[in-house]
C-alpha cells in the first residue's frame, strides 16, 4: 500500500497540519510503510465478528443533567495564547 | 536509603529515624547530582515537594497518614498537576499549567505522598524508546548508550537510578511494561477502567491506562491501592470494587496454573531473553505452579489492529490542540486555518504528526470500514483468544519485549521496526486485561522483564505472583553502578 504526495497533502489538510514539500516527501514514505504494515488485516476473515470498541463492553454511564462545575473562567483563560475581555481571541473569521 | 522499600521507609518515618523533609531533600540532591546524565525529569518541583513533605511530617507526628505518607515519588508528565507544568513531552504544551489535578495524582497526594517532579516521556506517549521527547531522550541507567524504553521511560529510569521511590506511568501499548523491563524495575498495567483516566492527557482512550511503577511488586501494591477505584469523572471507569492489594501478597502459589503462549516464544525472540524467561518459569514450578502450553493465535494481528485503533483515537483526541484555548500558537496567523495548521505543525513532533495522519486517513470517508472497523473486529478476536486461554490457566507468562534495551538512535530511521518491538505488549491493551513486568535476569548486562498477564480485575493475583517470585529472587534488588555512591 503506498500513497502519493497529493494524498499526503490531502490527509495533512484534513488533520490541520501545515507540511512543507520536504515534510510531505518524508511522510509519504513513512505513512506508506505504516499503511503497508496494517494492510495484513485485510486477509483476515472477520465475517460475523462484532467490532469491539470498549474492552469491558461497558455502556456509557449517564449522569443527571445538572451543573456540577463552578465557574473558573479566569483559571481556564490563563493558559490561552491570546485573550481579550474574558474571551479567547482568534484571527478574524468574518469579514 | 534510596534503595529502601516503601514499607521500610514508612516504618522509618514512623519511628522518626528520618523525617519526610530529610528524605525528600536526599532524593532532590540525588536528582540534582545524577539526573543530568539521565534526563529522566522534565520538571523537578522542589518547592511543592518540600511543602508536601513538611505536611506529611506533621501528619506522622499526629500518628496519622497512610503507608505512602511522606514517601517521595514522581509522576509521568502526562498527568495534569494543578499549578505545576505538564508538558506530555511536547513542545505543544511547553507552557501548560493545568488548572486542575488528575484523579490519580490527587488520590496519591491525599494518601500523603510527596511529588518530586514530573518525568520525561515520549511525546504524547507515542514511542517505545523515549527518543520522541521534545525535552531530549532519556538514558538507561544500566548503560547510558541505551534507551530506557518508552513511553514511561523517565519514570522507569528515575526509579532504577534511585531518583524516586516509585512513580506513575501510563500504558497504551506497553508503555509501563516495556520501560520497566528495559530498566529492571517492576510495573503494573491495570485492567482497562481500573484506574481513572481523568486528567490524563489522552492518547488512545479505549487503550490508555495508568498504573504504578516501582522497584518491587509490594511497592507497586502500595501505590496501586491509592490509585485504583471508581471515578465518576471518567466515563469508562469501572465500578467493580477495589481489592486489598497488600492482603494477598503472601498467599502461596501451590497449584497456580501458568500458561505459556507458544506464539510468545517464536521467531524474533532473543535466545538469551527466552532462556531467562524459561528460568523464571522454572522458579515458579519450584514454588508449586504447574505449566502448560497455550495458544494466542491472533497475536501477530495485534500490531496492525493497534496501529489503526491507537492512531485513529489519537487523531480525534489531539484535535483539541488548535492554538486557541491552551498550548502553542504560531506567530502572525493570517487566518483561522493558517493558525490551526501552523500551530499544530510547529507544536507536534514528527512521530505525533505521523500517527495523527495515519488515524485521519483510517477514519476518512471511504476508509472507515476497511481500517477502523476492521481493526475493532480483529480486536475482538484477540480478546477472545485471551478469554479462552484464561479459562484454562490462572496467569499467562512470557517476555515483555523480544530483546533487551537497544542503542540510542539505533531504530529511529525505521519506525516500523520499532513498532514490531511491541509485539508482546499490544495485545494486552487491546484485550483490556492487566499485566506486569517483573525483573527476571540480565542479558549482556541489561535487565530482562518477565511478563505476567491475568484475567480482568486480577491485579491482586498478579501482584501476589510477582511478590512470591521476588521473595525467592533478587533481580529486582539490583542497582546500576551509576546510582551507587551518590
Amino acid at each position: 500500500m503506498s500513497i502519493d504526495k497529493q494524498d499526503v497533502q490531502k490527509i495533512a489538510h484534513l488533520a490541520r497540519l501545515a507540511l512543507t514539500e520536504a515534510d510531505a516527501d518524508q511522510y509519504q514514505h513513512s505513512l506508506s510503510s505504516v499503511l503497508s504494515l496494517v494492510e495484513q488485516m485485510q486477509s483476515v476473515d472477520t465475517d460475523g465478528v462484532e467490532p469491539l470498541s470498549n474492552p469491558l463492553e461497558m455502556t456509557q454511564r449517564l449522569r443527571e443533567d445538572i451543573v456540577t462545575e463552578e465557574n473558573r473562567r479566569d483559571a481556564f483563560l490563563a493558559n490561552a495564547p491570546q485573550t481579550e475581555a474574558g474571551l479567547f481571541l482568534v484571527p478574524k473569521v468574518i469579514d | 536509603m534510596f534503595e529502601q522499600s516503601i514499607s521500610t521507609l514508612a516504618q522509618k518515618l514512623r519511628n522518626k529515624d528520618i523525617s519526610s523533609v530529610e528524605l525528600t531533600r536526599l532524593f532532590l540532591a540525588r536528582i540534582a547530582k545524577l539526573d543530568p546524565q539521565l534526563n529522566s525529569y522534565i520538571t523537578v518541583s522542589e518547592q511543592r515537594a518540600l511543602e508536601q513533605a513538611a505536611a506529611a511530617d506533621a501528619l506522622i507526628q499526629n500518628g496519622q497518614g497512610t503507608s505512602l505518607t511522606g514517601i517521595p515519588i514522581a509522576h509521568k508528565d502526562l498527568f495534569c498537576t494543578e499549578g505545576t507544568l505538564t508538558t506530555c513531552g511536547s513542545k505543544m504544551l511547553n507552557n501548560f499549567i493545568p488548572p486542575y489535578e488528575s484523579t490519580v495524582t490527587s488520590r496519591i497526594q491525599q494518601a500523603g505522598a510527596v511529588m518530586l517532579g514530573k518525568t520525561n516521556m515520549d511525546e504524547f506517549a507515542m514511542g517505545s524508546s523515549n527518543e520522541n521527547s521534545f525535552y531530549g531522550a532519556v538514558k538507561n541507567p544500566w548503560n547510558l548508550d541505551m534507551v530506557p524504553g518508552g513511553s514511561s521511560g523517565g519514570s522507569a529510569a528515575a526509579i532504577a537510578a534511585g531518583l524516586a521511590v516509585a512513580a506513575t506511568g501510563t500504558d497504551t501499548g506497553g508503555s509501563i511494561r516495556q520501560p520497566a523491563s528495559f530498566c529492571g524495575i517492576t510495573g503494573l498495567k491495570p485492567t482497562y477502567g481500573r484506574v481513572s483516566r481523568f486528567g490524563m492527557i489522552a492518547y488512545a482512550s479505549s487503550l490508555d491506562q495508568g498504573g504504578p511503577m516501582a522497584k518491587s511488586a509490594e511497592d507497586c501494591a502500595h501505590l496501586m491501592q491509592a490509585m485504583a477505584g471508581f471515578d465518576e469523572k471518567d466515563s469508562t471507569s469501572a465500578e467493580t470494587p477495589v481489592e486489598d492489594y497488600l492482603a494477598n501478597l503472601n498467599a502461596p502459589l501451590t497449584g497456580l496454573k501458568i500458561g505459556l503462549p507458544k506464539e510468545y516464544f517464536g521467531e524474533g525472540l532473543d535466545p538469551q531473553v527466552a532462556d531467562i524467561i524459561m528460568a523464571a518459569v522454572k522458579e515458579f514450578e519450584k514454588l508449586g505452579a504447574t505449566v502448560k502450553e497455550i495458544s494466542l493465535p491472533n497475536l501477530q494481528l495485534s500490531i496492525p489492529s493497534y496501529y489503526v485503533i491507537a492512531p485513529s483515537e489519537a487523531s480525534s483526541n489531539l484535535s483539541r490542540f488548535d492554538g486557541v484555548r491552551f498550548g502553542h500558537r504560531c506567530d502572525d496567523p493570517k487566518d483561522l486555518l493558517d493558525m490551526y495548521k501552523r500551530s499544530r505543525a510547529e507544536g507536534f513532533g514528527s512521530e505525533v504528526q505521523k500517527r495523527i495522519m495515519v488515524g485521519t486517513y483510517a477514519l476518512s470517508e471511504g476508509y472507515y470500514d476497511a481500517y477502523y472497523l476492521k481493526a475493532q473486529k480483529i480486536r475482538r478476536l484477540i480478546k477472545e483468544d485471551f478469554v479462552k486461554a484464561l479459562n484454562e490457566v490462572d496467569v499467562i507468562m512470557g517476555p515483555v519485549a523480544p530483546t533487551t534495551a537497544f542503542g540510542l538512535g539505533s531504530k529511529t530511521s525505521d519506525p516500523v521496526a520499532m513498532y514490531l518491538e511491541d509485539i508482546y505488549t499490544l495485545s494486552v491493551n487491546l484485550a483490556g486485561i492487566p499485566a506486569m513486568s517483573v525483573p527476571a535476569g540480565f542479558a549482556n548486562g541489561m535487565p530482562v522483564g518477565l511478563q505476567v498477564m491475568g484475567n480482568y480485575f486480577a491485579e491482586a493475583k498478579l501482584l501476589n505472583v510477582a511478590h512470591q517470585y521476588q521473595q525467592h529472587t533478587d533481580w529486582h534488588l539490583q542497582t546500576p553502578t551509576m546510582a551507587k555512591g551518590a
